[in-house]
Parts: structure tokens; C-alpha cells; sequence
């Protein structure tokens, strides 16, 4: 079995100096927002309280870093060691994925200076979601960190630290299970407390967590079809195609669930005429459900799936769909009541944008110093 | 793939579904032993702003000017700076007050103090409470994130966030009781029930405020009726009034979502004043049921991360690799 490797190689090439400019903007624009406040930089408002730095960069963000999580269930809770060589580029992009998740909650946050609260047990709230996210989430940071440790301590070369670190891993790996299943779970739960203003196709009391962890685990699974697929393309590295394939099998047997209790649960509270109302609602959700769909179709035929091109259309289908899901529910669709409306700004959008930029440039540096891809053989 | 592990893996999930359908559904709160409120009556209010100048004056807080009104507060709506406005519905020609077609009305709006506050419930750090005696919701400013989740929670908009502040605050009435202000703990009304002229912001306990509501919904058009001012409990004057229009029979806040103490009283339906579409039932509820089903005394996830680790660890070791 080869072993993983730092790549090598410049690393400022063009595309890397075009994500640094992508950032330098952003960080102007944040010196605004913490100098002038939020409005000076985002469209967020009295009706819409979250915009797309809570819900791109921190709901989806994480949700699209769920690699690590859903890989980490297929290799150690059902014991297909035969993915471990997919396992650490997985773990350092649901890292980055979710250090800066943490880093938009952050910049989101109104009153920052006083984050420490939520670590104050006497004023915990235990009945929040957000609570709950927030601990959840700063903890699974950590966990991320100590899961990809070993690739930083083999590069140093430091084999007594790492010994000793493999004894415990185990330990942080089940709580790189426990974690993400608790969070990625409440992130849905959060739209229970906003009642009438989430539309009436995405609300739902008791199927909310559900939903929203079936999708962040098919999103999981679908992530790491895309990542390998583009970094065997940009950095040339072997075919992992019969890997990949398989993960695909099991979108297919998530998604279907998740879409039976979808519609199920649609059906069962009389919505179904909402589907077809032709409003924009409608259309959003069918947009969605055609997006769900598409990988199922795909996917479901051994054929397909086993073609790389093929197979990363499907993964790119099902990271849209569950990123619309997000959308609908938490911006698209929602409504406050008469008065409020929300479009993102210009400045509020390149900060996000230059949040991704930064951490496209953080996964390169890294795969290209630390041993986190599998180099072919032949190199 | 190993059968056993997958089945065991599996009933690991199992296990810990059943666990979660154990807890039980947490009900709507009840009213507070104590509580106080207000109650707003539409057909009353003349739309002099009197209460909301009266409240900026409270609470120290600068007026919004909008366009070319340079003499008055003009705000429009709740912001960082403003707790209380009047808003207008107006239909058609809008000639006549109280009514729906071609017609005018009135409406406060301001915190409902909600009998099972959405607010209280979402604030991850306990920044918004609810008074156990009096049922007032109160913010306070040194334990809040800013993570606005509240805003989100609250069926009525009401808090709101200084967005054109580097360190900005939320905002929202507190019944004029917040600390520094304290209004009501010594003894007496809300600034605004205060200076209202015709007493449509009525201030006092919650039960008093509810009977007086029904009283007046069930009056017809043309009876004459003695309507109070100031403090419910002890009004300092009244006046009679004929009633020209009928009150839609509906006392908001006696049941919306588990109730409000802030009741309001109309002529026109409540939809048309702007109100929300609730049930009875509270989203607060609602939302601590599931997430207490899910994780009932925390035992859930230990039971759950004690399975996961004794499968990670054995696949782990079985595997070797690493
Ligand atoms: S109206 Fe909104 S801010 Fe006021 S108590 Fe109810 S939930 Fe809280
Ligand atoms: S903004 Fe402040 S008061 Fe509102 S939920 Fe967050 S921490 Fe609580
Ligand atoms: S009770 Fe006080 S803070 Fe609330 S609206 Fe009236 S005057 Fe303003």
C-alpha cells in the first residue's frame, strides 16, 4: 500500500495568487464591518437577522465539510478499511471546512468580545439549538486538529509523539463521530423555533434533525467524490475510481431514505398542493427535488458510477441539492411578515468569497508540504 | 464487508432512537403567578405617538427621522433605536377608522412579552429572561453574543440589533423595568401606558387586563362604555365613549402561541393589523421538546459515544493500519 506524501512543488502559481487576491478584498471589507459595524458591509436586517454569513458560510460550510465525518463512519463504525487512503485529505478539508465555519460564526457574531459566555456555565442556556451548536461545533475543531495531527507530527518526524497519539486516537475519532451527528442534526433544529416564518415545504417539527443529517451526510460522501476527483486531475495522482464508486452506493441508499421521509412528511400534513402553487416556492423546491434526484438516477446504475466523469456529476448534483435545501429554508423561502426583505450585497458576498479563497489556499499549501495524498507510484 | 460489525453498528443507532422516544413533549408555560402586560386597544389609539416619544424619553434613546419631518420622530419601525412604534393600515380611501374596506387602524408595535418567550428560549447564553413573578422579559446587554438568534425566535420581530454600531447592542422593550430604568419594581407604569391620552395602552396585571378585554369585545356598536386610563389596577381617570364600530371578537395574546402578556383589542382583523400566523401551540415548546427527546439528560450521546468508541476501537485495532 503506498504511503501518503507532500506533493511538492510551487506554490504560488497563478491560481493561487488570484485566490489571494479574492482574499485581500475580504479583509478589507472586514476591517469595515468591524470598524463601521455589520450594516456598513452586509444587507442583514430586522426581518432577516442571518444572512449568508451564517447561512453559506457556517450551515452549509460545515455541512460541505462533512467528508471526515462520513468517511470516518464508513472506516471505523462499518470497517471498510480499504478507504483509509482517501481518509486524510477528507479530515484536512472537513478541518478547513470547519475552522472557518467557526471563523464566519465568528464575523457574524454581534457582540464577538464577549464569545467567551457561552463557555460560562451560569449562563448556559441548555434549551438552545445554539448553545448546543456552538459548543458542539468549537469542540469537533478540536477533534478535527487532533484526527489530522498525525500527518504534521510524521512530517516532523516527531514517532514518539505520534505512538502515543495512535494509542488514544481512537478516542477522538468516536467523538469525530459523536460530534458531527449531534450538530449537523440541531443545525436543522433551528428552524423549529423560527415557526411560521420558514415556508411550509421546508417546516417541520419532529423530521427537522433528520433531514438535516441525512443530507449533510450524503453532502459528506459527495465531497470526497469531488475532492479526490479534482485533486487526481490537479495534482495527477492515481485513478481511485472503484473507491470513489462505491461511496456513491451509498448516496444512492441515504438519499432514498431521506427523500421518503421528505415527502412523506409532506404528504402526511396535507402540503402537497404547495408543490404545484407555481408561486416561487414551488419552484425552489422543485429545483431542489430535480437536484436530489439527479444523483439517485445516476448513481443507481453500476455503469455510471463507475465512470469518474459521470460519477462527479452526480457528487456535484448532490452538493448543490443539499445546499439549496439550506438556502430554501433558511433565506430563499423564509419571511418574516410584510416590510423585510434580503438580497446580499456585493461586499457581504466577496467576504464569503474570499473566506472559500482562503481555504482553497490553505488545503494546496498544505497537501503540497504535509503527507495528506497518495503520490502514484510511479512518480 | 463484515456482516456482524454492520448489524451491530446498526443496532447502535437503534438502540439509541428508542432511547430518544421516551421524553416527553414539554407544554406551553403558564402565564406568570404575577403577570404584567398591557393592553392595546386599536379602536382607542388616536395615533399621536405620545407613547412612543414618551418611550424614547424612558429609555434614553435619540429619535429616527425619516424624509423632511424634522419636528417629530418619524421612525418607522422597530430598530436599534426604536422599541415602540404606531403603524397604520389603511385600505382604499381609507375615510373611515376601524374598518377593513376604504377604512383606518391603528396598531402598537412593541415587545408582546410573551407568556413562553421564543427569545428566552433560543438565547445560547441566557441573555434574554424571563421575571418568574412578573413574566417580564428582560435583556441583558452583558451576557449577550450578538448571535441574533432571537430575532429569528421571536414571532413578533422585536429585537432588534444596533447594525451601525462597531459594538452594537439588541434592543427591546422591557416593559420599562430593565435595571437602571425600573418602572414597575417601584411601583409604577409603563412610560407609554402612561402618557397615552385615551388609555388604548393600558397598563397592569395580566388577569385584570384579560377581563377587561372581554368585556369590551362582547360590547356592541352604540353601547357607552367607561374606559380607564393610565393603570388598570388603579386608573387615575375615565372616559365614556359610544362605540361606532363592533371589536372583532378576539383578544390577541390570550392563546397566540402560548400567550402573550401584551394583549391587543381591534376593529379590524388582526391580519390586516400586521400580525403574525400562529397556532397555540409555542415554537419555544416546539423547540425544547425535540431537542430535549434528542438529548434527555445528556444520556443519549454518552450512551452513544460509548458504542462508537468500543466499535472504532476494534475495527481500528482489527485493521492495524496506522
Ligand atoms: S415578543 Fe419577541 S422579544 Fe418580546 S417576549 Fe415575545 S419573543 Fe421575546
Ligand atoms: S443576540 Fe444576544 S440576546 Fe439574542 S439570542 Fe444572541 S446572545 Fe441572546
Ligand atoms: S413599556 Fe416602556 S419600553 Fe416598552 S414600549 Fe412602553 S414605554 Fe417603550
Amino acid at each position: 500500500m503506498s504511503k501518503a506524501q507532500p506533493l511538492g512543488g510551487t506554490i504560488f502559481t497563478p491560481f493561487f495568487m488570484a485566490m489571494m487576491v479574492l482574499f485581500a478584498i475580504s479583509v478589507y471589507f472586514l476591517g469595515v464591518r468591524f470598524t463601521e459595524g455589520m450594516g456598513a458591509v452586509a444587507n442583514i436586517n430586522g426581518g432577516y437577522p442571518w444572512g449568508i454569513w451564517v447561512v453559506y458560510d457556517v450551515v452549509i460550510g460545515t455541512a460541505l465539510a462533512c467528508g471526515g465525518y462520513a468517511l470516518a463512519i464508513t472506516i471505523y463504525l462499518f470497517n471498510k478499511g480499504q478507504y483509509h487512503p482517501l481518509m486524510r485529505a477528507a479530515l484536512l478539508a472537513s478541518l478547513l471546512g470547519y475552522a472557518l465555519g467557526g471563523i464566519g460564526a465568528f464575523i457574524d457574531m454581534g457582540r464577538y468580545w464577549q464569545f467567551y459566555n457561552l463557555l460560562l456555565p451560569w449562563h448556559m442556556n441548555f434549551n438552545a439549538v445554539m448553545l448546543e451548536v456552538g459548543l458542539c461545533v468549537a469542540t469537533y475543531i478540536l477533534v478535527l486538529v487532533i484526527e489530522f495531527a498525525p500527518a504534521f507530527l510524521e512530517r516532523i518526524g516527531a514517532t514518539g509523539l505520534l505512538k502515543a497519539l495512535n494509542k488514544v486516537l481512537f478516542l477522538f475519532i468516536a467523538l469525530g463521530i459523536l460530534l458531527p451527528t449531534m450538530h449537523q442534526s440541531s443545525l436543522g433544529s433551528f428552524l423549529v423555533a423560527m415557526g411560521y416564518k420558514v415556508a411550509p415545504l421546508w417546516q417541520t417539527v419532529y423530521f427537522q434533525p433528520v433531514l438535516a443529517l441525512l443530507t449533510a451526510l450524503c453532502m459528506g460522501f459527495s465531497i470526497v467524490i469531488f475532492e479526490a476527483s479534482m485533486s487526481k486531475v490537479a495534482f495527477k495522482l492515481d485513478d481511485e475510481t472503484h473507491l470513489l464508486s462505491k461511496l456513491g452506493k451509498i448516496i444512492v441508499g441515504i438519499l432514498s431514505v431521506y427523500l421518503v421521509i421528505r415527502f412523506a412528511e409532506i404528504l402526511m400534513h396535507g402540503k402537497f398542493g404547495y408543490i404545484f402553487a407555481g408561486d416561487k416556492n414551488s419552484l425552489l423546491f422543485i429545483m431542489e427535488t430535480v437536484l436530489f434526484i439527479i444523483p439517485i438516477v445516476i448513481l443507481s446504475s453500476q455503469e455510471k458510477r463507475n465512470n469518474p466523469k459521470v460519477l462527479i456529476w452526480a457528487a456535484v448534483s448532490m452538493l448543490f441539492a443539499g445546499s439549496l435545501y439550506r438556502f430554501n429554508a433558511f433565506l430563499l423561502t423564509y419571511d418574516p411578515g410584510p416590510g423585510y426583505s434580503y438580497f446580499p450585497s456585493v461586499s457581504e458576498i466577496m467576504v464569503t468569497v474570499g473566506i472559500v479563497a482562503f481555504e482553497i489556499m490553505a488545503y494546496i499549501v498544505l497537501v503540497k508540504t504535509l503527507p495528506v495524498l497518495h503520490k502514484p507510484k510511479h512518480a | 464487508m463484515d456482516r456482524r460489525s454492520f448489524l451491530k453498528g446498526a443496532s447502535v443507532g437503534a438502540a439509541a432512537a428508542c432511547v430518544s422516544t421516551v421524553a416527553e413533549a414539554r407544554p406551553n408555560l403558564e402565564p406568570a403567578p404575577e403577570a404584567l402586560g398591557m393592553l392595546y386597544d386599536s379602536t382607542l389609539c388616536i395615533g399621536c405617538k405620545a407613547c412612543v416619544a414618551a418611550c424614547k424619553e424612558a429609555n434614553n434613546m435619540d429619535p429616527v427621522i425619516s424624509g423632511d419631518d424634522l419636528q417629530y420622530d418619524s421612525a418607522k419601525d422597530l430598530s436599534g433605536d426604536t422599541l415602540n412604534v404606531i403603524k397604520i393600515y389603511k385600505d382604499g380611501t381609507a375615510e373611515v377608522k376601524d374598518h377593513e374596506e376604504n377604512g383606518f387602524a391603528f396598531e402598537k408595535r412593541s415587545c408582546m412579552h410573551c407568556v413562553d418567550p421564543g427569545c428566552v428560549s433560543v438565547c445560547p447564553v441566557t441573555a434574554m429572561r424571563r421575571d418568574p413573578l412578573t413574566g417580564i422579559v428582560t435583556h441583558h446587554t452583558d451576557a449577550c453574543i450578538g448571535c441574533r438568534t432571537c430575532m429569528g425566535g421571536c414571532p413578533y420581530n422585536v429585537p432588534q440589533f444596533e447594525y451601525d454600531e462597531a459594538f452594537g447592542r439588541i434592543h427591546k422593550c422591557q416593559m420599562c423595568n430593565q435595571a437602571g430604568l425600573e418602572r414597575i419594581s417601584k411601583g409604577g407604569m409603563t412610560a407609554c401606558a402612561e402618557v397615552c391620552p385615551t388609555g388604548a395602552t393600558l397598563f397592569g396585571p395580566r388577569t385584570m387586563l384579560l377581563e377587561e378585554a372581554k368585556r369590551r369585545t362582547n360590547l356592541k356598536g352604540g353601547d357607552t362604555y367607561h374606559y380607564p386610563r393610565g393603570d388598570i389596577s388603579k386608573p387615575e381617570s375615565f372616559h365614556e365613549k359610544d362605540l361606532d364600530a363592533n371589536y372583532v371578537n378576539h383578544v390577541w395574546g390570550e392563546t397566540e402561541a402560548g400567550g402573550t402578556n401584551v394583549l391587543h383589542i381591534s376593529g379590524v382583523s388582526f391580519d390586516k393589523l400586521g400580525m403574525p400566523p400562529l397556532g397555540d401551540r409555542s415554537y419555544a415548546s416546539q423547540s425544547e421538546t425535540l431537542q430535549h427527546t434528542i438529548y434527555k439528560g445528556m444520556a443519549l450521546p454518552a450512551v452513544a459515544l460509548a458504542g462508537l468508541t468500543y466499535f472504532v476501537k476494534r475495527n481500528k485495532d482489527k485493521d492495524g493500519e496506522e
